[in-house]
């Protein structure tokens, strides 16, 4: 299936005047009238449950975010009239739980290990976000304007990469660099570079896909590709290596990894990618995990994350894994209630990297299957605008964009399940962090202007001034 | 590129697919296991973010109380009154150290999350009543513990006393004991002096040590001589030399003094003066086996005693030797046994050779004072006819009774009135202070109420020829019928 506006040219010929296709910003309304009030539901909860009492600041809280949400949804009728209707709400609804569990752990007061207040930063950060969301609207006329920034982009995104590396690292980090910091301030800079890559890798693919997909031997049912396009693959995967080794990031080192295969399959549409980055990054995780001692660790604590409760725990282990497991499972089907859960026995990481096992503690499964619901949906309606984007770029960044976010769902909660080694990454708008949440704001902004130009009718013909009446033409 | 999109697509759908798999067996079936892990710190919180149950005596007065502290990670504490005196019956609930004993045991329903409460507590939650744990009911009378506590206090020793006709448990002392209020909130500096203290103040000796018997075993030999027909009668002589030395050895047993009449004695006058010669001779002439038999009868080589606290296991020893088992008839050697246990014999004799199984939680109630469930009393064994109980009866009155009775200090005016004392010597070569024991029952009209086991754990400042369970245990033995009695 093509684009909308395709369908209405090619199949229906019944009429020859276009008919618009609706624009769904009256869904999107009553979406994120929703995606305000469940949140608020939810902080009433919270207030009752801890205090016997609703919140004082429920109203002015009500009604920042809904005006908030209005103003978005506004500039959207504006800006982007025919963007999909459904990733704004849920962007908003995932902000607004976070936001609520974020409140409710600031309660936890001593309990918590180094409390310290963060619901009103992350508000405040909540609404740089939305504002950098509105500025992308506005500002960014065409998604295809970013093609021509190819290039400086990846200086960029290297610069972003490298410069945790050369901050000093502070004690609460624990062991990962993955922060600026500036004073008080503290920059997570990977967060930004995921998007400001795949622009890159878009561009930098919709130019060579051609030379990628087509010149290439055919070796045991495989398409090698040429030597000289290997090149920039290899530099990534170098890149992706010496992030792992220099910044100790795991998870960020497979989300660009990651995301690069993928938009090098989509771009060529050759399977042989595939098998290539499963190979490469095997082979990278292979040797780096012989020797970086901070990996092993985090595999160990995967592999037995009771270890650490032993009477002679392992070096370097953590009760984090152990604890979040434990949340999940106090938490069993229903959940405890909000504000009813003991997830502060996570300690400090329980409102950042590990808010899933709060979440999972009081919201129980079903709020879990809710919240994975919402992340895939986000990542679907994302591939949807890429299915639907009439011109490469767009596909790719698209594809891009929605797949990173996927993986870093992905990682993240798939480390704080156990599923996989946990790596320090943030889900993406719920945890704690500045930086997150005006970065996804700003990824869901792009998106949106690419399903608006998606999904936005073809322009009319132009008017002839001698044309008859319509004609009706049946085939 | 669309058909890679799409295959990318089902990629990311698979990915959520494989969290929302991990999210249903961590929270459904992995879920009891995690909540209840033993480093799951919740299951602590939990026990007392609720008024926790209490255990409770049998006149319906609390042993325990749940205090609301208001503490940020523990809402309450359980606190005791008369911690010492009722420690060994109820053991200790403490949000740092664990539980123990029946805090232990009934902690489910004492902190109400056992399954039998999951109605009422649902019910509960939808009418907004707060959460609260069940109680616990024993079967302890209240004057008898305080009669034995008082009667011990400042000695080392314990002892049990059971209703003979149901096995219920009245009273159940242990001293040097321990305030487990002390140490149930978050201070364990107490915890660890008890358990730095020499005096083990934490050890439960009524049902957790075991001591030579000494001298009160001959009621059970004296019952596999009944059963077995080696001697059919209290009055029948038992050939015993004024020398008696051990079998195949050149070992002369002797008694405690010269004076004794045990030279060629009846059962019933040896039982009176407790003459170890004549005893060691009928262990000898019954044997290892039949001895052994009966012993186990009465709850003897049982490792699973339950009350529901488990006991210690009695042990009658199966593999000594003739001149061995002759000492073990007299309960020296190798015989050793709880204060339960003996308490268990003198019941059986009481009642009529039947013995109860003991037990102490007489019913469960809902936080309504609807009774859950109720104990109901049964027989553990028939450990021997009711002639022998009978002649045994004869015996431990003659005790009591008799001019020349060791248990004369156990009398009870107008009461019928049976015991046993014992001096049990211990250490290499018998050189360190012996246990005073004295185990006995009392009877009202045909009735008998209340069976006794005491041990004394003597210290240096008793005079050595002192100690003899006649003048340390049986005025405590005395003071527990005269409470149950109620004279």
């Amino acid at each position: 299936m093509s684009s909308f506006g395709l369908t209405n040219r090619t199949t229906n010929t019944t009429t020859i005047t276009p008919q618009g296709a609706p624009n769904r910003r009256n869904t999107e309304l009553v979406m994120l009238a929703f995606a305000v009030v469940i949140p608020m539901f939810a902080y009433a909860n919270v207030g009752l449950a801890m205090d016997g009492s609703l919140p004082g600041g429920m109203l002015g809280y009500g009604l920042g975010m809904g005006g908030l949400a209005l103003v978005a949804h506004l500039t959207m009728r504006r800006f982007a009239p025919y963007a999909d209707p459904l990733m704004l709400p849920i962007a908003t609804l995932l902000n607004g739980m976070g936001l609520v569990m974020i409140w409710r752990l600031d309660k936890a007061g001593p309990l918590l290990d180094s409390n310290y207040p963060a619901a009103a930063n992350q508000l405040m950060w909540s609404g740089l976000g939305i504002g950098l969301f509105l500025g992308v609207l506005v500002l960014l006329k065409d998604h295809r304007i970013l093609q021509r920034y190819t290039y400086i982009s990846m200086m960029v995104a290297l610069v972003l990469l490298a410069a945790p590396a050369f901050f000093p690292e502070r004690k609460e980090d624990f062991g990962a660099k993955i922060w600026i910091h500036v004073g008080s301030f503290s920059l997570q800079p990977g967060e930004f570079a995921k998007i400001i890559l795949t622009v890159f890798f878009a561009g930098y693919l919709m130019v060579k896909r051609d030379a990628l997909a087509l010149a290439s031997r055919r070796f045991m049912g495989l398409y090698l590709p040429r030597g000289r396009d290997l090149g920039p693959i290899i530099v990534v995967w170098v890149i992706s290596i010496l992030i792992l080794v220099f910044e100790t990031d795991l998870g960020s080192s497979l989300l660009f990894f990651g995301l690069f295969v993928v938009m090098l399959y989509v771009a060529t549409e050759r399977t042989s990618w595939i098998v290539f980055g499963l190979l490469m990054s095997a082979a990278g995780a292979v040797f780096v995990a012989s020797f970086e001692s901070h990996v092993q660790t985090r595999v160990n604590a995967w592999l037995d994350p009771m270890a650490a409760f032993s009477p002679h725990p392992p070096d370097g282990a953590t009760e984090q894994i152990g604890q979040s497991l434990f949340a999940f499972g106090s938490g069993g089907v229903m959940g405890t209630g909000l504000g009813e859960g003991r997830s502060w026995l996570i300690k400090f990481a329980a409102k950042s990297d590990f808010i899933l096992g709060s979440f999972g503690e009081e919201l129980g499964l079903a709020g879990i299957m809710a919240i994975f619901l919402l992340y895939g949906l986000l990542v679907q309606r994302g591939l949807r605008t890429a299915v639907a984007a009439r011109d490469p770029f767009g596909k790719l960044l698209a594809v891009g964009l929605s797949s990173a976010f996927a993986i870093q769902v992905f990682v993240v909660a798939g480390g704080v399940t156990g599923l996989i080694p946990l790596t320090g990454m943030t889900m993406p708008f719920m945890a704690q962090g500045g930086s997150s949440v005006v970065a996804n704001w700003a990824l869901v902004a792009v998106l949106l202007k690419i399903s608006d130009t998606a999904r936005r009718p073809a322009p009319e013909p132009a008017p002839n001034p001698d044309a008859e009446a319509t004609q009706i033409v049946r085939t | 590129m669309n058909k890679p999109i799409r295959r990318v697509s089902v990629f990311c759908m698979l990915l959520v697919l494989a969290l929302m798999a991990r999210a249903n067996w961590l929270q459904g079936v992995k879920a009891t296991a995690l909540a209840n892990d033993k480093n799951n710190k919740r299951v602590v919180f939990d026990r007392y973010a609720h008024p926790r149950g209490n255990i409770f005596l049998a006149n319906g007065r609390p042993m325990t109380k749940s205090t609301f502290v208001n503490g940020l990670r523990f809402k309450y504490k359980q606190d005791w009154t008369d911690g010492e005196m009722y420690a060994p019956v109820t053991g200790y609930s403490s949000q740092t150290v664990g539980n123990s004993q029946i805090e232990s045991l009934e902690d489910d329903f004492l902190s109400g999350n056992d399954d039998r409460l999951f109605f009422r507590n649902t019910l509960d939650m939808l009418t907004g009543k707060p959460k609260q744990g069940g109680s616990v009911v024993t079967t302890i009378d209240q004057k008898a513990q305080k009669a034995a506590y008082e009667a011990l206090k400042g000695k080392k020793g314990a002892a049990v006393a059971l209703d003979p006709t149901t096995g219920a448990v009245l009273a159940l002392v242990s001293t040097p004991s321990y305030d487990p209020g002390k140490f149930s909130g978050q201070d364990t500096s107490a915890y660890t002096k008890y358990l730095d203290d020499p005096d083990k103040p934490m050890l439960n000796r009524a049902l957790r040590e075991t001591y030579p018997p000494g001298s009160t075993f001959k009621i059970v030999t004296a019952a596999a001589m009944f059963e077995n027909h080696v001697y059919n009668n209290p009055d029948d002589r038992t050939n015993t030399p004024a020398r008696y030395l051990l079998p195949n050895t050149q070992q002369v047993l002797p008694n405690e003094s010269k004076f004794e009449p045990c030279t060629n004695a009846t059962v019933l006058v040896a039982m009176e003066y407790s003459c170890n010669t004549v005893f060691a001779k009928i262990g000898d002439e019954v044997g290892k086996d039949k001895l052994a038999a009966q012993a186990e009868k009465l709850g003897f080589n049982n490792p699973k005693v339950d009350t529901p606290v488990r006991a210690a296991e009695s042990v009658f020893p199966r593999d000594s030797d003739r001149p061995g088992t002759a000492l073990d008839a007299i309960g020296q050697h190798n015989t050793r046994v709880t204060p339960l246990q003996m308490a268990m014999v003198a019941s059986a004799v009481a009642n009529n050779g039947s013995l109860m199984q003991p037990y102490m939680v007489d019913k469960e109630q809902a936080p309504d004072l609807t009774t859950i469930s109720q104990t109901k009393p049964k027989e553990m064994s028939r450990a021997f006819s009711p002639e022998t109980a009978q002649k045994l009866q004869t015996l431990m009155q003659g005790v009591v009774e008799s001019p020349g009775g060791t248990g004369r200090a156990a009398q009870i005016p107008g009461v019928t009135v049976g015991g046993k004392t014992g001096t049990a010597q211990h250490g290499e070569n018998n050189k360190d202070l012996p246990y005073a024991w004295f185990i006995s029952y009392a009877k009202s009209g045909d009735t008998p109420k209340v069976a006794v086991a005491v041990v004394v754990e003597s210290s240096e400042g008793d005079n050595r020829a002192g100690i003899a369970g006649g003048k340390l245990a049986a005025p405590v033995a005395k003071a527990v019928m005269e409470a149950v009695l109620g004279k």
